[in-house]
């Protein structure tokens, strides 16, 4: 057999402790994930336990204080804070529940600015940029702005603009929280659509029937798993086979 | 419950299937099937028992006596007509749905002493959002056309979500009323961790 991929996101005995001493609050006790190329992995749990913490060190916006991150298999602690930079421009998208798309810019030209701040020329962008926008179901919104555009349509393009050129890991905070349900449900589909074309989906939600479009969904709670379920096919791969 | 669900409805679903025409008693079957993407599938027994009491209601009547009955076709009376305009016409009572055992189990699991109620919720929680996520795999392989069957996935996907929004206010009121665990210690494995509740004793 060959040997297995790299794992796109890959977490090991990672802790983050806030505060210190008689304050410190264990964020992230000793988690382990891993997040293939094609993986789309809901994370669920009350307020506080965690969520966001993963996100943010997934993502490489905050450190650990144990334990490795691993993104397309380079050690997030090794590089320096200019190679984290760079690492998390080209292989890192954020996707948010306020979109956070740069009004006064077109669609193309969101979409467009992370490639453009990593050096590729308007011209090198455009077929890209035309191509990724075509696959969340939004090329005909291309030159319209933030402004213009519906909440759904809004989301389609910072999920466009998470996945343009290399990037393949795609961290989504809450992403329909200020959508509606049928516009959610939609927003969810181009997520599972873009991990089934590769990508790597890290999905933070509350929504109990958002995260079922996932592969499996792991509970977070005090900072530690404390369920991961996914289909029932899949239950004794997780270790979690319904009692 | 859900041979309770089918009882209730039944009767009126072949009704309204009729309303598109005579049918048989195993096309009926075959359609109530498919309309509700196998979700309540009925027996054709069970199809068969309700005809005659819609022909003894006067509601249904048969074809004229054919030579294999299985063949015989139904078709609505104009009592029959009016009793589907008046299905249409009123809401569905929630009352009609019966006893939730789930409802049940978790009163009697804060009523009864000694059983662990954060790792029964954390159990039942598990299992439901593993049907959640079998029954959203069905949802996206369903046939683009079929309507009704993604109508009934979703509603099994929303009332599912709202059962686990239950236990989440279940576990919160459980935890704030100091009821969270029995005094038999750890949740066992699968369950919930133990820290915010491992020393909390049931209350009697």
């Amino acid at each position: 057999m060959s040997q297995a991929p790299t794992p796109v996101l890959e977490l090991r005995g990672v802790s983050r402790v806030h505060g210190r001493d008689a304050q410190a609050v264990d964020a992230l006790v000793d988690m382990d994930l891993v997040l293939a190329a094609g993986e789309f992995v809901a994370v669920m749990g009350p307020s506080g336990s965690g969520k966001s913490t993963l996100l943010h060190l997934a993502g490489g916006l905050d450190a650990p204080t144990s334990g490795t991150v691993l993104v397309e298999g380079q050690d997030l602690g090794a590089l320096s804070a200019t190679g984290r930079a760079v690492l998390r421009r080209r292989s890192v998208g954020y996707v948010f529940q306020d979109f956070n798309l740069l009004p006064g810019l077109t669609a193309a030209e969101n979409v467009a600015f992370p490639l453009e701040l990593d050096g590729w020329s308007a011209h090198k962008a455009r077929p890209v940029v035309r191509t990724v926008l075509s696959e969340v179901g939004v090329e005909d919104l291309a030159d319209r702005r933030p402004e213009d555009m519906s909440g759904g349509q809004a989301q389609r393009v910072a999920i466009a603009r998470a996945l343009v050129g290399p990037r393949r890991l795609l961290l989504a905070d809450e992403p329909t929280g200020a959508l509606d349900s049928v516009t959610g449900t939609e927003i969810v589909q181009v997520l599972r659509s873009r991990a089934d074309h590769g990508a790597a989906v890290l999905l933070v939600t509350h929504e109990p029937r958002f995260a079922a479009w996932a592969d499996r969904t792991v509970f977070l709670r005090d900072g530690r798993v404390v369920d991961t379920t996914g289909p029932s096919d899949a239950a004794e791969l997780l270790g979690t086979a319904a009692s | 419950m859900e041979m309770m669900e089918v009882a209730v409805s039944v009767k009126h679903a072949l009704l309204a299937l009729l309303c598109g025409g005579p049918s048989t008693t195993y096309q009926l079957k075959k359609d109530f099937d498919r309309t509700t993407n196998q979700t309540w599938p009925v027996n054709i027994g069970q199809v068969s028992t309700t005809l005659q009491r819609l022909v003894r209601d006067g509601l249904v009547a048969g074809s004229d006596e054919p030579e294999d009955p299985g063949t015989s076709e139904w078709y609505l009376t104009d009592a029959g007509r009016e009793e589907v305009a008046r299905w249409w016409a009123s809401p569905v009572s929630r009352e009609r749905r019966g006893r939730d055992e789930l409802v049940v189990k978790l009163a009697l699991a804060v009523h009864v002493p000694g059983v662990d109620i954060a790792a029964v919720v954390q159990r039942q929680r598990s299992a439901m959002h593993q049907m959640l996520h079998d029954v959203t795999r069905a949802r996206r392989t369903v046939d683009p056309g079929d309507l009704a069957a993604r109508l009934v996935l979703d509603n099994h996907i929303f009332a599912t979500e709202a059962e686990l929004r239950w236990l989440d206010v279940v576990e919160a009121e459980v935890a704030r009323a100091g009821r969270a665990t029995a005094t038999r210690g750890p949740v066992p494995a699968g369950g919930q961790t133990a820290t915010d509740q491992a020393t909390v004793e049931v209350a009697r």
